[in-house]
């Protein structure tokens, strides 16, 4: 019963705030609550059993989304949004047929948290919940599952982020001589406010080290790489915002950073012809341990988990440097 | 080794694009990716072997058997597909060297390899895979590194392209994201052959309906079908020479493919067509596609424009084909995908050469052409010819299927619309021989040509159009075994 | 029907509403983030079929006998992911759109180039 007021309640946000998304004509005001959305989403995720995509969502999209809406409303210099024109006609017809096809969907579709739902009863269940202790060994089934039963769409995953890493740095990347560092005479944040400093100093540290415990304590609670690594990456976001895009370009310059994202790419692949050539098959963890298949697992998991804490980081960072060094854009420049 | 080239097929380019990375420098990222694309085209080849001789393969990925992990089918169906693409893959790479050099700015060059070679994996992983969940992680890769690599387009407009395309794009994948998040709703699987096994118990199930209706929309929103073909147009004209290529002869085409596949592979053509109407909306849309997109085509003032334009007309052919559900319909339309893709690289290259030697594709800069450049001239006439379909050329041997088929099912007033599409190619394929044929060229010269890829590239594409509509038999008979394999799996 | 389907129609209103600020807003960074509602809400759709009665995270322990299936969680993972990739990638063609337009507005940008196609 509790849970059902509980449910109520945060579905009733979650309306309200989309609902003011849709309204709201101020854009720093939408971006914020778009985090909060991702937020509020977060929660209704911990509610529905799902811990590993909560940690996810609040890291990646109450975090990072938002940080990266800020950067982009910063660099174009955006207040408010010009008055929509008359497209809403359209819009709203699609937006309600596309609506009216789900809701007929829906009516054909199992009831929430039926037991006996398709998705229970399929063989898939008993493999993932009751055989993988013996075939991979790891309390965390999402990461069983994510990293080693589907491994290869976390593959894909890893490129993907790869990819907007690289996509992002081809846009949006200077070259290092031509690095943009803020004017000399706005003082870096870190001199003009002591509590800040101070603060950020304390937190760092332990924000850092709590990314290398998700990284590695994904298989037994919520965590894992793509946690881990967005986690670690805002550390070094916080200490660029407070001491300096320059500062953070000394600690992590971008060749070591697009070295890393190449990296992680090329461990996760790595291992899975690791396994091909000791003759198995792609990403067969099993074959990496010697005769101990569980072994085997256990290090697959482990090495592509590595892959992907270190592409991420990697590429979060070099979106945040690319966005933080663009500098203030110039209206009616063409790109050269 | 031999046992693993369905997954090597798409894993050698995903790692070469980080090598890419790593190498920095332009020439040095440019034979990675060369070298992956030519492997690549060798892996296809070695697959399509395979299967002629022994069938369908299935790859276990993790050694995890289906439903439990991902797994890889490579069958009649998509191995012509696998050899399509990868071929256009290696010729894009012969291609992109001097075009790269001379669109893109050095500094960036090799970032823009990377996204090549990803933009292949993408397009390959999609072809190959028979993971339903799968292919929207491939399709994402494929089309996140289509946006990158559209908007380092030469002019402004080609930002304004790729960020359409990216939000119709998104749009569709999410749409893409529901089917399957439906269909596993209904069945708790997401394997294609467990799928095909299990869906026909549910027909008649609104959610099922819905999760075709969805998939429909979202891919045929990334092939670019008419109605959602808005991004088109800016996308294939803006986007860099090297991309074009690609884009326009394997993007759209493997979406089409991949619609195949989810609809007469996983839910069956009688759910497509007896029970839905969604082969004849297919139908409508198809024939729509054929008119409107060469009618277009026929004001365009810039010859890329008018080759998009075009080939929103021509995948309204292969729509058609698979509107019709029947295996001569599905042949037909297999076929015209294969020769289209080639057809269009071929002119696309052709378009490239054009640009990098007069500094535009204008039509009116065009004039005189022929007497300039004679042999690009003859290589846009080739291919000009063949998306009319005149006899001897690869788009005669497709048409005249489509037409095979429309007459068997007796669909009279269609068959008039294909023919009253193909005069209007005719148009648009004049007017453009008739400004380069016919108007004085002006005084300047045009640059010297100082690469062997590019032209290399255009002709050997125009020359297998050639090829394959002298004797398009045996291509033929592989469309044919590909849509017995789609009709035919799970029934 | 309501108790049991509530959680699909909420997460299916509110792709409505994203769909809808996708579709309706020129600003370029207000489609970006309907983009991203929209998808979210998609999640929400995928999260909610995988909750089980009485069911508890999958993370195996002795305590517990019944969990949520974990395979809806892997895949909102990985479209999680995908969604900040294409956002990251829709907002740095937005700030170049900025330099190139000076401004955000895919009205204005397209009218500043018919603008420009009719002075030439």
């Amino acid at each position: 019963m509790s849970t059902l007021l509980i449910d109520i309640a945060l579905f009733t946000i979650l309306t309200v705030i989309g609902l003011a998304i849709a309204r709201i004509r101020q854009l720093f005001a939408v971006a914020m609550l778009s985090g909060l959305f991702s937020l509020t989403c977060a929660c209704i995720f911990v509610l529905q059993d799902a811990v590993d995509v909560a940690f996810t969502e609040a890291a990646v999209g109450a975090g990072m989304t938002t940080v990266l809406f800020l950067g982009a409303l910063a660099l174009t210099r955006s207040r408010e949004e010009s008055t929509p024109r008359s497209r809403s006609l359209p819009a709203m017809l699609a937006a309600l047929a596309t609506g009216a096809l789900l809701i007929y969907a829906s009516l054909d579709l199992p009831g929430f948290a039926a037991a006996d739902a398709p998705v229970h009863r399929h063989p898939l269940t008993a493999r993932y919940l009751q055989d993988s202790p013996s075939e991979i060994g790891i309390p965390n089934v999402v990461t069983s599952v994510l990293a080693s039963y589907r491994g290869y769409d976390t593959f894909g995953e890893v490129v993907v982020v790869f990819t907007a890493g690289i996509a992002v740095l081809m846009l949006l990347g200077r070259g290092a001589a031509t690095s943009v560092s803020a004017p000399a005479r706005v003082q870096p944040l870190h001199q003009q406010n002591r509590v800040l400093r101070v603060v950020a100093k304390l937190l760092i540290p332990f924000i850092l080290l709590f990314a290398l415990y998700v990284q590695f304590h994904g298989d037994y609670g919520p965590g894992g790489g793509f946690q881990a690594g967005v986690i670690f990456a805002s550390g070094l976001i916080l200490y660029a915002l407070v001491f300096g895009l320059d500062a953070a370009r000394a600690v992590a310059p971008l060749a070591v950073l697009r070295g890393l994202a190449s990296l992680g790419v090329l461990l996760y692949g790595g291992v899975g012809v690791a396994t091909l050539l000791l003759g198995g098959a792609f990403l067969e963890y099993g074959r990496l341990g010697g005769g101990d298949a569980l072994a085997g697992q256990h290090l697959g998991i482990l090495l592509v988990e590595l892959g992907v804490g270190i592409c991420v980081t990697a590429a979060m960072i070099l979106l945040f440097f690319s966005f933080a060094g663009r500098g203030a854009g110039r209206p009616g420049k063409t790109d050269e | 080794m031999i046992a693993h080239l369905p997954v090597l097929q798409v894993v050698m380019p995903l790692l070469a694009a980080p090598l890419c990375v790593l190498v920095r420098r332009p020439t040095a990222a440019w034979a990675v990716f060369l070298a992956a694309a030519t492997l690549c085209f060798g892996c296809a080849l070695a697959l399509w072997a395979q299967v002629q001789a022994g069938g369908t393969l299935r790859y276990a990925i993790g050694n995890w058997p289906a439903p439990f992990g991902i797994e890889y089918v490579v069958d009649a169906a998509n191995v012509p597909l696998l050899v399509l693409v990868s071929l256009l893959g290696l010729a894009t790479a012969l291609f992109a060297r001097r075009s790269v050099q001379d669109e893109i700015e050095p500094a960036r060059s090799y970032l823009y390899y990377a996204c090549l070679c990803l933009y292949l994996s993408g397009l390959l992983g999609i072809a190959i895979t028979g993971d339903a969940f799968n292919v929207f992680v491939f399709l994402e890769i494929s089309s996140l590194s289509a946006y990158a690599l559209i908007a380092l387009g030469r002019r402004r407009q080609a930002l304004l392209a790729a960020f359409r395309y990216l939000v119709m794009g998104t749009v569709g994948g999410t749409f893409l994201l529901i089917g399957i998040g439906l269909m596993y709703a209904l069945t708790g699987t997401l394997n294609m052959a467990d799928l095909a096994e299990r869906i026909p118990a549910l027909y008649g199930n609104r959610a099922l309906s819905a999760a075709l209706g969805f998939i429909a929309v979202g891919l045929a929103i990334k092939a670019a079908v008419f109605p959602l073909h808005a991004w088109q147009p800016d996308a294939y004209s803006e986007a860099p020479s090297a991309a074009s290529l690609l884009l326009a002869g394997a993007g759209a085409k493997v979406a089409i493919y991949a619609f195949l596949r989810y609809a007469f592979g996983v839910f069956g053509a009688e759910l497509v067509s007896e029970r839905l109407p969604l082969a004849q909306i297919a139908l409508l849309a198809g024939i729509a596609a054929m008119l409107i997109g060469s009618a277009v085509a026929c004001f365009q003032t810039d010859l890329k424009r008018l080759l998009a334009w075009s080939s929103i007309g021509q995948v309204g052919y292969i729509v058609t084909g698979l509107g019709l559900a029947t295996r001569q319909g599905l042949a037909a339309a297999y076929l015209h995908l294969v020769n289209h893709g080639l057809i269009k690289a071929g002119l696309f290259a052709a378009a490239g050469i054009v640009l990098l030697r007069l500094g535009s594709v204008r039509l009116d800069a065009l004039a005189g052409l022929a007497q300039r450049m004679p042999w690009t001239f003859a290589a846009i006439l080739i291919g000009g010819l063949s998306l009319i379909g005149v006899p001897l050329s690869a788009g005669f041997v497709s048409k005249w299927a489509l037409a095979q088929a429309l007459v068997a099912g007796q669909h009279w007033w269609m068959l008039a619309a294909m023919l009253a599409s193909s005069l209007l190619a005719l148009v648009y394929v004049g007017r453009v021989v008739e400004v380069m044929w016919f108007r004085t060229p002006p005084a300047a010269a045009p640059a010297e040509l100082t690469s062997v890829g590019m032209p290399l590239t255009a002709w050997a594409l125009v020359l297998l159009t050639l090829a394959l509509g002298i004797d398009g038999s045996g291509l033929a008979r592989l469309a044919d075994a590909a849509a017995a394999t789609l009709l035919g799996a799970g029934r | 029907m309501i108790v049991t389907h509530y959680n699909y129609w909420i997460a299916m209103v509110l792709m409505m509403i994203g769909l809808y600020v996708v579709m309706s807003h020129a600003n370029l960074v207000k489609k970006l983030i309907g983009l991203n509602v929209f998808q979210v809400a998609v999640f929400l759709l995928y999260i909610s079929l995988g909750k089980i009665e009485n069911g508890t995270a999958p993370i195996l322990d002795a305590a517990f006998t019944t969990y949520s299936h974990p395979l809806p969680h892997v895949l909102i993972l990985t479209a999680i992911v995908v969604g900040v990739a294409t956002t990251a990638v829709g907002l740095a063609l937005a700030v170049r759109i900025h330099e190139a337009y000076g401004t955000i507005s895919e009205d204005e940008a397209l009218q500043r180039d018919q603008q420009e196609r009719d002075a030439a």
